[in-house]
């Protein structure tokens, strides 16, 4: 792997997700190595934020921003001079990444114009890629995002094909593979990743690395449950944190050339700790800052830390 | 001084544990003056909580 750069296939990725407690140090040194050879030291930086919350029609069972269920959070649409701020303070930080989500099914005209607003407001104003992540998509709109300069889009597969249909039932996995699949076609780089903890088992977790693997997307945000009060999922335990470091080496060793983002729930699962040993361990992207609804560690933590390991944060001229 | 009455997490009366130590990443959801929803906004570097009726939080 280290010298061809070829990912664990289904049943190698299962084995690692199995590994005894006192060999998970030697699979994150490994995942590290890959990592190092692959993608090099450099570390992406991103910062998100929500363009329009809650009120959602679909039933992602793990999402506190679903209309369907009696969560506290409530639908609220976030102006362009305030999303201009936000990309400021992202920019500030040194990422390379700003990525506009919306809790839709997906864009209607509102939503498309409000994002050639705010896209065309961010690049006038700040110097940062823009992503996005608006839910599943007509072949139209996509065009219509790659127009705007949109550069990646973000659309998470979530979990395994064969355990989806317990946490989504108001659209299909499929659906989200067919979005996928004309991003990757229009030019912008693909993001996919999911959410670990959500009740699949360990055979499905390594269904769902290896699904990843054979799309090959740009960039796997590697989420872990943080159960929101209300949601079907609300009284899920969180990820045993030894199950969180043999999946991040495992999704590493899957994808030896993919930006393998820390996304949400890394606070609670792994602690401060947990974000040095991911990325000792095969993670080479963080989001820094606030997540959609809820709160993550300063970015001046994880800054300091990357500083510390010797990992410098990705350029935005390496970046185009 | 501002007495809370409700939990800004759940919006349930008093204070909890859990939710204060739930509180340290999460934004509040509920006016602890008065258990209104409030409509929050959070950005990579803070938030906002506002209440129709007692304004606006930030963190």
């Amino acid at each position: 792997m280290l010298e061809q750069g070829v990912g664990l296939d289904e049943a190698g990725i299962l084995q690692v997700l199995r590994l005894p407690d006192d060999e998970i140090p030697a699979a994150l040194q490994l995942a590290h190595e890959v990592r190092m050879r692959w993608c090099g030291p450099e570390v992406e930086v991103e910062g998100i934020v929500s363009l329009k919350t809650g009120g959602c029609p679909e039933d992602c069972h793990f999402c506190s921003q679903s209309g369907l269920f009696s969560s506290p959070v409530r639908s609220v649409w976030l102006d362009i001079p305030s999303l201009v701020e936000a990309a400021k303070q992202t920019a500030a930080t040194g990422a390379s990444e700003f990525c506009i989500v919306a809790a839709v099914r997906g864009p209607d005209d509102k939503l498309m114009k409000q994002m050639r607003d705010g896209v065309a407001a961010i690049k006038a104003a700040v110097d940062i890629n823009v992503a996005a992540s608006l839910g599943m998509l007509t072949q139209q709109q996509v065009d219509q995002l790659v127009e705007m300069g949109v550069h990646r889009y973000n659309h998470n597969l979530e979990t395994a094909q064969s355990f989806f249909p317990n946490v989504v039932t108001t659209h299909t996995w499929e659906e989200r593979w067919s979005t996928l699949k004309m991003v990757r076609e229009s030019g912008m780089e693909v993001c996919c990743g999911g959410i670990l903890g959500l009740g699949e088992t360990v055979e499905q977790r390594a269904e769902f690395a290896a699904q990843l693997a054979e799309l090959q997307p740009h960039e796997v945000p590697l989420n872990f449950l943080n159960p929101r009060p209300g949601t079907p999922l609300g009284d899920r335990p969180i990820v045993d944190p030894k199950d969180a470091l043999r999946a991040i080496a495992a999704f590493r060793l899957a994808l030896p050339r993919t930006i393998l983002r820390y996304a949400g729930g890394r606070e609670i699962t792994l602690g401060d700790l947990g974000t040095r040993d991911g990325l000792l361990g095969g993670i080479n992207a963080v989001i820094v800052g606030n997540y959609l609804t809820t709160l993550g560690r300063p970015a001046t933590q994880d800054l300091e830390l990357l500083q510390e390991l010797k990992m410098p944060v990705k350029a935005l001229s390496a970046t185009l | 001084m501002t007495v809370m009455v409700y939990c800004e997490r759940c919006g349930e009366p008093g204070r909890h544990d859990e939710c204060e130590r739930a509180r340290a990443l999460e934004p509040p959801r509920f006016c602890a003056k008065c258990r209104r929803r409030m409509k929050v906004q959070v950005v990579p570097a803070g938030w906002t909580a506002t209440c129709v009726e007692h304004g606006t939080m930030h963190g």
